[in-house]
């Protein structure tokens, strides 16, 4: 078989969404569907169509000493990931894959970044430029392949995060960095609001600090540098050495570590990171410095008196995880701030057949 | 409503000095940065509190009179260029440093706050606020938010977007929104990366929460000269492709060295064609090491003389120059002109032979920095207003440098803004589809329009008589209509 040339996929995606645009019917977008759990249910989701974004893959272009790669969005996060490190780079953003499947149009969609976020930025802070479909079937191009572009509004970050509901993303060119030349993973006991503080204190010194996880009285953390500045901040901060440190942050990073395991409902927690210990019943596993706090249950929780915690740390609360498909899953919005949003959801997806309710039962 | 039924109003509610309507007092506030364009106003107003400021929207709003915010109007694409007949809305009295919390390395400011007066502000707890545009001395964070500002550490320490976790943002009809938040993301879409950059267009910045920035506790620079180019701009590529990212890597042409040198003797080479000063920060035995390993890529880049800062005096000494390449194009030029765009680094050498060319065909000087790292191009085109024809041809110089950045991949404006000075060339680097795009984001905040008028976005009208124009090459087929 032949590969059908990159224009005629797009042709084809299109034609699908002004298909579905003129019957008012709505679209699944999907690609490895590693993320699947994550967000509402979409209206009418069994009946619903889906796109399957995967066809359209492959690196278009990638120059290691412009710091920049331009990736189709069906591209696989491993293959993109593999090709940065053959030339010593990677996504600064760590972010989770969730499954073998996940794709960089996922991972910009859902906007998710892993451990080292708070030191290097998230997937948003990395995005230079978008190509995309919006809900008409245009196909649209914003940002670019530079660092800097101030030309237009930022659509391309209005589109990392939006969970498929303002268009397809075709293209996504990301700024990427050098990999560090060191990386130590230390270990110390301590109990939970020493922890913070210790983070928080750290955050505000010029160390090479790139990853926390206090979990369990305990407080693992990153080191990633030259290697000179790795020794000098293990001697400055101590802990013992981690030997498979690597592992240990997939765990995290994948929530595959113990506790993520056999729990009814998982939290995220996205919160002021010196907000000192959240009382809640339950588990709770500490990274970014503080600042996002994951929360576990066995037992039903008053998704109510999360949110208010969440929101009194200067945050907001995400139900990640749960068994109950129904539930509400992201943290609700100001009134005035969902007029905007509702405005947006128009002007991008006047018929309204892009995951919708995805997000907001509102977009 | 007429002028002076405005200023009544207004004045029921803000003291009398607060609303300007005299020609002479309006004159301060007829540009920014970009000179050429002047326009008074029909009103400046000066509120002082965040519930002004909605009032005075929300009168402005249910009358249909445009608005137009400024923060310290040094802004280069005439962004805060006023309209005649609607309100200058001045940010500059909300200054007050509202909050510094050193724990949480965050600051609370209001908008009309100085760049460098938040960095100031947390020198007590070893804390900066990375963004260091080379105004910064003057202009406000709530411009900065309004146009994503850089500085030369932004390779390193991102830009605006990057250094901002939350804002209050008054919209034209006088609510309150409350976009992003104290953690490091906040629910539904990125509208404050939509806020940031969008030039006025979309709301009047109240209130900015910025993150702060542990001080490195050492910084050195290497400066090393050139005789081709070419070969300074491998330079940075090879840095780069060694897995260095500098705190800072700056390029100035031999014409800007000769025009600074004069100005700050920093004891720039004055053979070299281009000088490159590369700066490493961090920890001391951090920077110990990436200097020695800068030291040996530029030699082994073919640099001509490498020289490394010893001191704290002569690292600012070193860098003196860069920052002084503006005034000291004031100082060789009556008038100049800067351009900013950007383009893939690997395409400089093109881009700057282009340049020569173009100067020599205008009859006027050229002179180039270069935020290298991230392939931010600032040429300065030098001339003389009072020669008549003279800015005319400048404009055009500059229209087809940037009409350059766009065919090498690049962009028509990588911090300054769009404002009116860059309007036409939107209409290149955009399908009309996109702008239908960027006319609805802006309809989803203001869909009468009023905030700032006529800036960073054009019409389709306007870029379909500018697409004319340019198939008559260079002959203005509208020069009856007016510039924005
Ligand atoms: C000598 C010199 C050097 C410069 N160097 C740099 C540099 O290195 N990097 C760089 O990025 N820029 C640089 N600039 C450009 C300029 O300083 C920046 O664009 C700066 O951010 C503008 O801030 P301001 O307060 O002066 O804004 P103004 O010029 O007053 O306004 C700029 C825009 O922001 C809008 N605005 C202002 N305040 C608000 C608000 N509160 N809410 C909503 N909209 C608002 C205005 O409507 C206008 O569109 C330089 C300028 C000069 C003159």
């Amino acid at each position: 078989m032949i590969d059908p040339r990159p224009s005629d996929i797009i042709d084809h995606f299109a034609d699908i969404i002004r298909a579905a645009a003129g019957h008012k019917s709505p679209l699944r977008i999907r690609s490895g569907g590693s993320k699947d759990f994550y967000g509402s249910r979409i209206a009418g989701q069994k009946d619903c169509r889906i796109l399957d974004a995967t066809a359209y893959a492959g690196i278009v272009d990638y120059e290691p000493t412009e710091l920049v790669v331009t990736v189709r969005a069906g591209t696989l996060l491993t293959e993109l990931e593999m090709e940065l490190r053959k030339h010593d780079q990677m996504l600064a953003f760590e972010p989770p894959h969730f499954g073998s499947a996940a794709t960089l149009g996922g991972c910009v969609a859902t906007g998710l970044s892993g451990p080292r976020r708070a030191f290097a930025g998230a997937v948003r802070d990395f995005v230079l430029g978008v190509r995309m479909l919006d809900g008409r079937g245009d196909d649209l191009s914003f940002g670019g392949q530079v660092m800097k572009n101030v030309a237009g509004y930022d659509v391309s970050r209005l589109m990392t995060g939006s969970m498929g509901t303002l268009g397809l993303l075709l293209e996504v060119s990301l700024k990427v960095l050098p990999l560090p030349a060191m990386e130590m993973t230390l270990r110390m006991s301590m109990k939970e609001a020493e922890a913070i503080s210790k983070m928080n204190l750290w955050a505000g010194k010029p160390l090479p600090v790139s990853a926390t996880c206090f979990c369990n009285d305990e407080l693992t953390f990153r080191l990633s540098g030259a290697e000179p500045a790795v020794r000098a901040a293990h001697a400055k901060l101590g802990g013992e050495e981690i030997v498979e440190g690597v592992s240990f942050w997939e765990s995290v990073r994948e929530q595959t570590h113990a506790f993520f395991q056999s729990q009814k409902s998982l939290w995220r927690l996205s919160i002021k990171s010196t907000t000192p210990p959240l009382s809640l019943p339950g588990k709770q596993l500490i990274e970014w410095g503080g600042a996002l706090r994951w929360y576990a249950s066995d037992a039903d929780v008053d998704a109510k008196a999360v949110r208010g915690g969440a929101a009194n740390a200067g945050g907001h609360a995400t139900l990640f995880r749960s068994p109950d498909l129904c539930a509400t899953v992201f943290h609700p919005l100001a009134p005035e701030v969902m007029k905007i949003h509702q405005r947006l959801k128009e002007k991008f997806d006047p018929m309204g057949i892009l995951n919708p309710g995805r997000m907001y039962p509102e977009l | 409503m007429n002028s002076f039924e405005l200023v009544t109003k207004l004045r029921t509610f803000l003291p009398t000095e607060a609303v300007l309507h005299e020609t002479e007092d309006l004159r301060p506030y007829e540009c920014d940065g970009l000179s050429a364009y002047r326009q008074t106003p029909m009103i400046v107003a000066l509120p002082q509190t965040e519930n002004e400021v909605a009032e005075i929207l929300r009168i402005c709003h249910a009358a249909k009179i445009p608005v137009v915010a400024r923060g310290a109007g040094t802004g280069l694409s005439g962004g805060a260029l006023p309209h005649a007949e609607g309100v200058l809305l001045s940010l500059a009295k909300l200054k007050r440093i509202l909050d510094v919390d050193p724990a949480a390395r965050t600051a609370r400011v209001q908008p009309g706050v100085r760049n460098l007066a938040i960095s100031e502000a947390a020198v007590p707890y070893g804390l900066y606020y990375a963004p260091d545009p080379s105004s910064q001395i003057a202009c406000s964070i709530g411009g900065n938010v309004a146009e994503n500002s850089g500085g030369v550490h932004c390779l390193k320490y991102g830009l605006t977007v990057h250094n901002i976790l939350k804002l209050r943002v008054v919209t034209i009809d006088g609510k309150i929104l409350e976009i992003g938040g104290e953690g490091m993301d906040s629910p539904g879409y990125d509208l404050l990366a939509l806020m940031t950059g969008s030039e006025g267009m979309l709301g009047v910045v109240t209130e900015v929460t910025v993150k702060l920035t542990p001080r490195p506790e050492k910084a050195q620079v290497v400066m090393a000269a050139f005789d081709d180019i070419r070969k300074a701009g491998d330079a940075v590529a090879n840095v780069i492709g060694a897995g260095i990212i500098p705190a800072g890597m700056e390029m100035m042409d031999k014409i800007t060295t000769h025009a600074v040198e004069e100005y700050v003797h920093a004891g720039y080479n004055l053979d070299a064609a281009a000088i490159l000063l590369c700066e490493s920060d961090g920890a001391v035995e951090e920077v110990a090491e990436e200097i020695q390993r800068i030291n040996e890529i530029m030699n082994k880049s073919g640099a001509a003389e490498i020289r490394t800062s010893h001191d704290e005096a002569e690292r600012l000494r070193f860098w003196a120059g860069r920052k002084a390449a503006f005034p000291a194009a004031g100082r060789v030029s009556p008038d100049y002109y800067c351009m900013d765009g950007t383009i893939p680094r690997k395409r400089l050498a093109n881009v700057l032979s282009g340049i020569e060319a173009l100067s020599a065909e205008y009859g006027l000087r050229c002179m180039n920095v270069f935020h290298a790292g991230d392939g931010n191009l600032h040429p300065l085109i030098l001339y003389d207003a009072n020669r008549p024809g003279e800015l005319e041809l400048t404009e055009e110089f500059g229209a087809k440098i940037l009409q350059m950045c766009i065919e090498a991949g690049g962009t028509i404006t990588g911090e300054h803004g769009v404002g009116i000075e860059k309007i036409n060339q939107m209409c290149s680097q955009f399908k009309t589809k996109e702008l239908e795009t960027f006319h609805a984001v802006k309809a989803a905040f203001d869909p009468d329009g009023l905030l700032n008028p006529g800036k960073a976005v054009p019409t389709l009208r306007r870029c379909a008589e500018h697409g004319a124009m340019h198939v008559h090459r260079g002959e203005e087929k509208f020069a009856e209509l007016p510039r924005f």
